[in-house]
Order: C-alpha cells, then structure tokens, then sequence
C-alpha cells in the first residue's frame, strides 16, 4: 500500500538493523548491506577529507603568484594526490556504496543484494586499496596528475607510481563487485508487483551506473596493470623510443575514465529524481524519460573518450567523430534538467535541506553541462584545454553536482539509516555556505581558463591574483561549509530527535518500514502494486512532521 | 522437484533454490564480460601494434613454439570438455564421476602450465625476455620487443588465471568430495565451469594471434 | 518469470559434448594448417574466424548459452560489443592519422 496509506510511527523499533548485534566483529564480519553502506560511509568521508586536506594548500599555493608554499614538485604531488583521492576514493564510491548499498534492497523489497558476501568483500577491498594508495601518496608521493599520461608516468616520474596504480588497481575490483550485485540483484530480485517501471528512478541511475562499473572499470584495471609493468620491465608499450605510442595510454585510460564521470554524476541525478518528487509531492515529470535518459547517459558515455585528446596527437577525423557523439550525451542528461524543473513546476516546493541541495544540483549540474557543450567543440577546446576552464567545468559537475547530490541524498535518508533526525536549521545554513562557498571557488576558474591561466601551475602571472585570491577564499568557506555536516550529523546520533518511519510523507518502500529497518528491511515481504511516486494530489497532502 | 526454503543451501535473500542458481549464473557471466574487457585491453595494445609493425612481429612469433601452442590448445579443449561433463555429473548427482573430471579438468590445466613453463624457460635461455638481456635481428630489435612483452603479459596473465583457476578446481574437489554439490544445488560447480571456459576461450584466441603469425613465410 | 530453462530442466545427454570436442580439435588442426598457406590479408581473417567459431561452439554448447535465458545473451553479447566500442573508435583514430 502506498505510502500516505502507511501510518507514521513516532517511535523507535525495539530491533532494527543497529542493534542486531554488538561489538566489532559483527560489524567487519557483517553481510548485512545496511551494516556494509555505513562501513563505506566512514571509508568515503575519510577519504573525502583527505582529498579534501590537498586541496586546501593548493589553493593555499596559488592565493599568490609566486610559487612560494611548496616547490613545483611538491605542488605537482598536491594537485595528483588530490585528484586520486578524490575521483577514485570519494565520487566514485560515495553515492553507489553508501546509499546505493543501503537503498537498492530496501527499494525493490528484497532482503539484502543478491551476493552480501561479495558486498562486504567489496569493501575490504575498497579500504585496501584506499590505504595501500594513501600510504604511496604520503610515503613519497606521486607527481604524474591523477590522469598518469605516459612516458612521464613510465619512465620519467621518480615518484610512487607503482604503488599508487596498484592500489587503483585494487580498488576497482570494489566497483567491480558493487556493480554486479547491484545489476543481478535488480534483475532478479524485485518483490512481486514490483516491475521495472514501478521501480523509483534512484534504481534506474543504479542499474546505468552498474553498467558503466562492469564494462568501464575493467580496462582502467588493464592500463594501469600495463603501466605498473612497463615501469618495472622497461617495456615500450607506450614509450616512443621503444616505438611505442604514448597516446595509445591516453584512449586506453580514457576509455574508463570518461564513462568514470558519469559514475559520479549519474547516481546524484538518481538521488535528484527521488529529491524533488518528495521535495514537491509529485511524481516526476516524464518517469520513461528520465529511466531510458540513464541508461542512454551510460551508454553514449563509452563513444565519446577522444574529447580529452583534441590535442594530443588523435587524428582530425577521430577529433571531429568525439565532439559529434559529445554533443549526443548531452542530450539525455537535459532531458533529466527538463523533466526536474517540469517535476517542480505546479509542484507543493519545499525547503527543506536535500531539497535545497537537489535545486542547487539542477542549477550548479547545469551550468557545468552548458561549459561541457563549449568544450565538445574542438575549436574552442584547443585553447582552453589543459587549463582553469576545464577544472571549473568538471568541479562544477563533480562538486556542484554529484556532490550536492551525495549531500541531499544523505540528509534525505539519513532519519531512515539512523532513525534519527538532523538539526533542520543547521543543516539549511551549511547548504548555503557549501553554495556561496563553491560558486566563490569555481567560477572564477572560468574566467582564468578562459583568460589563460594554465592548470597544473603552482605559479602564475600577477594579473591572475584577483581572481584567485577570490577562489582561494571561496575554498575556505566551502571547506567550512562540509565541516559542519559533520557535527551535526554526528551529533544526531546521540541526540536527534527519534524520526518515525516516514518524516518527508514521502512514497517509496523504503519509507513503508521502520526507521531504522529490521535487518531484514521488511517485517513482512512487501508486494507492490501501486506506481512510483504516487503521491496524492497537492491539496490532500498530509503535513510534514519535520 | 520441490525447493522450499528449507534446503541447506539456500541462502536468506533467495525465494528459492531456482533463483539462486539463476542469479549465480548471471553474476558469473557478468564477472566473465569485465573479463573479456580485461583481456580486450591487451587485444586492443596488440592489434596496434601488429598493424604498426607486421614483419617485427611475424619474426617474432616465428620464434614460438608452434608444437608447444597446438598442443596447449588441444589440451585446454579437452579440459573444457571435461569440465563440461563434470556440471553434467554435478546437475544428475554423479559425486564419483564429478570429482574424478574435476580432477581430470586440473590435471589437464598442471599439463598446460607445465608446457608453458618450459616454453618460457625456452625464451629465457634464447634472450627473448624484454629489456633483460634482449637479443634480436636488429632491423625489428625494438618491435620485436613489443612483440614478446605483448607475448608475456597476455599469456602471463592467461596462465595466472588458470592458476586461479586451479585453485577454484580444488576448492571444487573438496566440496564434491564433502558432499555439497548436489542436483539442486550445482551452482559452484556450474559458475566454476563458466569461469574455466572462458579462459579456454582466451587461449583460442591467443594461440593463432601469437603463435601463427605469417607461418607461411620461410 | 525466468527463461533460463537450465536451472529447471534436467541436465541432457552428454553425447553433444563429445562431437563438439571433435569439432574443435577439427578446427584446430584447420587453424594451424591453414597458417602454413599465403592467403595473404586473408590468413588473419581465416585465423580469427575459425577462433571465432570454437569460441562461440565454447559459449554456446559447454556453457550452456543455448538453454540459457536471453539475459545471458545480452549480457554476453554487450560484452563483445563493448570491446567492438573499444577497438572501433581507437582504430578510428589510428586508421585516419
């Protein structure tokens, strides 16, 4: 029965999924995926601030000029070691690990995923090869840019290569497994009367990302295999004194990590989708659309590689055949904008804190979407490639969107994960500090790529102070604004208000059991029959009890 | 043929012992596709560099064993083919059948590594190992290298998946052995199966693009 | 609501075993004795095609693929595909430099 149907009950269940056994070992040795979600949650945001750390001295760097913190070395070991942790120990697990793990059984009304030992697997795998990289990054370094563009990383570099791809290495085998279990337990383990397009939208963006984990992640394994070896053997795979063609690295690399981008970014659309249907009680404009615009997004992300190698030696012919089929990519991912703003329109709009960060994705994901179209031109991207232009426009994506959406996500079913509800207040205040702070950040980079200021510089013509002084003290409001979340989210824990079991009104099974859920989600099976999003009309809407 | 929830095997997540035998299967396969991404990575290296340089590496490949391939091949179909009668002998419970073809499917996968090894001592002793003592016609010197690093990697990284392999084999064997696999409950032996097809399937591929380069040239 | 008649049915003979194993033992003579002939360009497609059809005799007969549900057959044709995806277009630049 739908959700509006569903009483709210205020109080805390006797046995849920937290207090089904105490003590370490039923934590590490657990198979519960709600258990293995929150092991994830503390490995991302450790990670997350980690990454978070080398951000801040390289904005520290270039508040002046002259490249007077750290030596251009060290500031090349900044920017590689922010960017690893960053895209391949935060984006790209947060949302699938951590909501996706919690949410995906709960959503289709099965017990847990089709293989919890893999699950749980998955994350001593994640960890491994998150501390066996973070060790590297800390014991030396490397200096080669998260992208390890070859000879440099084969033969040049005198950093901690090796190590740094081998724990890469290790960690895709995570995502590897996430993805498997995510698309076979979709498959085949939905609750009766739950049909594919009964299934919330949060599901279709974890089946697309799934895929782009399964087919994508496999070749990053190979390239960074073949560049650990040709370091080691001096092989010549990619070395062109050896005849070999180091931009034969860059597709090989590529083919992962532009597919990569839309890991991070399509699981936040997910989140956004479930966001603004319960943020505006209704259902989202155009359901088939924004399902197959998924899928679309994650299969058009692998024809499009060759946009980061306009200028690296790919033929012309090549150059125009990527810009063309970048162009198509975007496509799908409008209409997700289109079917948001159509969801709002005549919609019940809230305030409330993952709303806030759902509207702010739909604006900020926008802006960084449009640059992405300028920079699929070849003609405008020969000259700002490889420059501040391309870091706004993927932070814009990256930070204004797949995190903002991670960050609603979170606050949205954080009453489900932990029974307990945030500080409203304290919450809407850091989404605004977290918007100013980010916008204060980035867009300035605009204007520098665009003026000429090159990426991977730790120093700069003094004509380009202003606008980085802007951007260095955005940085730092930005960073104060993710501290904050922290306390009150711990805080909460302890002394959150207990939630009930459904304190949006929303519709969605997850919010049919108990906050927190039993262990084994339900108390009985569900089964389904009602359509997603069946929010009753605006004027019979039950009143918040947040 | 009834199976209710009370079937040892069964796991809590499944409805029934049919959907968990479904959902192995496909977790396999799915697990096998990021494998045919894996080895495609290295496809792709070699087919460019085949193209770039088709005399360095028809030299080199005139330098393998061509006994050594074919009968590698031969012994790796027979090992699917054994491999493929013990799921056989697990799905109509043959426990005596199954384990002496799972060790029949082992034996065949030592053979194959014990070729292979023997094969690389060959390049060791010729100096066909890359950048350690590497010695060649020196026209095709440095794509002869490429060649052989080619050659290593790709059945370096075969052989280490049938020693995967093998180690999954025996974990086969004691599990046949202690009585686990049972009519309804094949699946280990079912993915195993999977899983040692495939690098059969690898090696099909490897042994011509490696092995059989412009043998027609003398 | 499953196709995959495997994980009901019956395990079948296993004669089809046996004259898919000669097949490919067949095949391989084939593949190594046609390597000796000049075909030219033809001996890498004869090579490949013939390692083409042992390949998919493997998937389709000892793994099963012909009882298998049509899930499977998309997922292990979305593979292949996906390495067509990974060679076209990087051999779409190599081929127009």
């Amino acid at each position: 029965m739908p959700a509006q149907h569903t009483p709210h009950t205020s109080a805390a269940p006797a046995r849920h999924y937290l207090n089904d056994g105490y003590g370490i070992k039923s934590w590490l040795l657990t198979r519960d995926h709600k258990r293995i979600a929150l092991l994830y949650l503390v490995g991302v945001t450790f990670f997350f601030f980690v990454g978070g750390a080398f951000a801040v001295l390289i904005r520290l760097e270039l508040a002046t000029p002259a490249g007077d913190l750290v030596s251009d070395d060290t500031y090349n070991k900044l920017f590689t070691m922010h960017g690893v942790m960053m895209v391949f120990f935060f984006l790209i697990p947060s949302i699938p690990a951590v909501l996706g793990n919690f949410l995906v059984p709960i959503m289709i009304g099965a017990k847990d995923l089709a293989f919890p030992k893999l699950n749980l697997a998955s994350w001593y795998i994640y960890m491994l090869g998150g501390l066996f990289t973070l060790w590297a990054l800390v014991n030396g370094g490397v200096d080669t840019g998260w992208t390890f563009y070859t000879p440099f990383s084969t033969v040049s570099s005198t950093t901690n290569v090796i190590p740094t791809a081998v724990g890469i290495f290790i960690t895709g085998f995570s995502s590897i497994l996430t993805g498997l279990n995510f698309i076979v337990t979709i498959h085949k383990m939905r609750a009766p009367g739950m049909t594919w397009f009964r299934m919330p939208l949060f599901l279709w963006s974890m089946y697309a990302t799934s895929i782009i984990f399964v087919l994508g992640t496999p070749v990053i394994a190979i390239t960074l295999a073949l560049v650990a070896v040709e370091r080691l053997f001096h092989l010549g795979f990619f070395d062109p004194r050896y005849g070999g063609d180091p931009v034969l690295f860059q597709h090989m690399f590529w083919f992962y990590s532009h597919p990569a981008v839309y890991i991070m970014v399509l699981p936040a659309m997910g989140v956004v989708s479930e966001l603004v249907a319960a943020g505006c009680r209704k259902e989202v404009y155009g359901y088939k659309f924004v399902a197959f615009a998924s899928v679309a997004i994650a299969v058009l992300s692998f024809l499009v590689w060759g946009h980061h190698m306009f200028v690296a030696g790919e033929s012309v012919y090549a150059a125009m055949i990527f810009s063309i089929l970048s162009f198509f990519v975007a496509i799908p991912s409008a209409v997700k904008v289109f079917n948001w703003t159509a969801t709002m329109y005549r919609g019940s709009v809230s305030w409330e804190t993952p709303m806030l960060y759902s509207y702010g994705f739909i604006g900020l994901f926008t802006i960084g979407g449009l640059t992405g179209l300028f920079l699929a031109a070849v003609g405008v991207d020969v000259h700002v490639t490889d420059t501040y232009f391309i870091i706004a426009h993927f932070h814009y994506i990256m930070v204004g969107g797949a995190i903002m959406g991670y960050l609603g996500g979170l606050h949205f079913w954080w009453p489900k994960m932990t029974g307990r509800l945030y500080n409203e207040g304290l919450a809407k205040l850091s989404a605004g500090i977290i918007f100013i702070g980010f916008n204060l950040t980035f867009f300035p980079q605009f204007v520098l790529g665009y003026l000429g200021m090159p990426r991977r510089y730790h120093a700069y013509p003094p004509d380009f102070q202003v606008l980085n002084v802007l951007s260095s003290a955005g940085a730092s409001i930005l960073g104060i604004g993710y501290l904050i979340p922290m306390c009150y989210l711990m805080w909460s824990l302890r002394y959150g208000p207990l939630a009930g079991s459904n304190p949006w009104g929303a519709v969605g099974l997850e919010w049919t059991t108990t906050s927190p859920p039993p262990t084994e989600n339900f108390e009985h099976p569900p089964t389904v029959d009602w359509e997603p999003y069946d929010y009753p009309s605006v004027q019979g809407a039950e009143p918040r009890v947040v | 043929m009834s199976s209710h929830t009370h079937h040892g095997a069964l796991a809590h997540q499944f409805e029934d012992l049919t959907q968990q035998r479904e959902v192995a299967s496909l977790g396999m396969w799915l697990f096998l596709v990021t494998e045919i991404l894996f080895f495609g990575g290295l496809f792709l290296v070699y087919s460019v560099y085949r193209s770039w340089y088709p005399a360095a590496f028809t030299a080199g490949s005139h330098e393998l064993l061509v006994w050594a391939g074919t009968t590698n091949t031969v012994v790796l179909i027979t090992s699917s083919l054994t491999m493929a009668l013990a799921v056989h002998a697990a799905e109509t419970g043959n426990r005596r059948a199954l384990i002496l073809l799972l060790l029949a499917t082992m034996a065949l996968g030592c053979v194959f590594l014990g070729i292979k090894s023997y094969e690389y001592w060959t390049e060791y002793i010729e100096h066909h190992i890359p950048a350690h003592g590497f010695e060649f016609q020196k026209e095709y010197f440095f794509q002869a290298q490429i060649f052989f690093s080619l050659y290593f990697v790709m059945t370096g990284l075969h052989a280490l998946h049938m020693i995967i392999g093998l180690g999954i084999m025996s974990v086969m064997v004691w599990m046949s052995w202690r009585g686990k696999i049972t009519p309804e409950y094949p699946n280990p032996i079912e993915v195993s199966g999977l899983y040692w097809h495939f690098v059969d399937i690898v090696w099909i591929f490897l042994f011509p693009l490696l092995y059989l380069i412009g043998r027609h040239v003398h | 609501m499953s196709t995959d008649t495997r994980a009901h049915a019956a395990a079948g003979p296993t004669r089809v075993y046996y004259v898919i194993f000669t097949i490919l033992i067949v095949c391989t003579y084939l593949t190594w004795q046609v390597a000796y002939f000049d075909l030219g360009k033809l001996n890498t497609v004869a090579a490949l095609a013939i390692a083409g059809l042992k390949a998919t005799l493997v998937v389709w007969f000892f793994m099963h693929a012909r009882s298998s549900s049509r899930l499977t057959w998309l997922i292990a044709f979305g593979g292949l595909l996906w390495l067509a995806i990974l060679l076209a277009l990087t051999f779409g630049d190599y081929l127009t430099r």
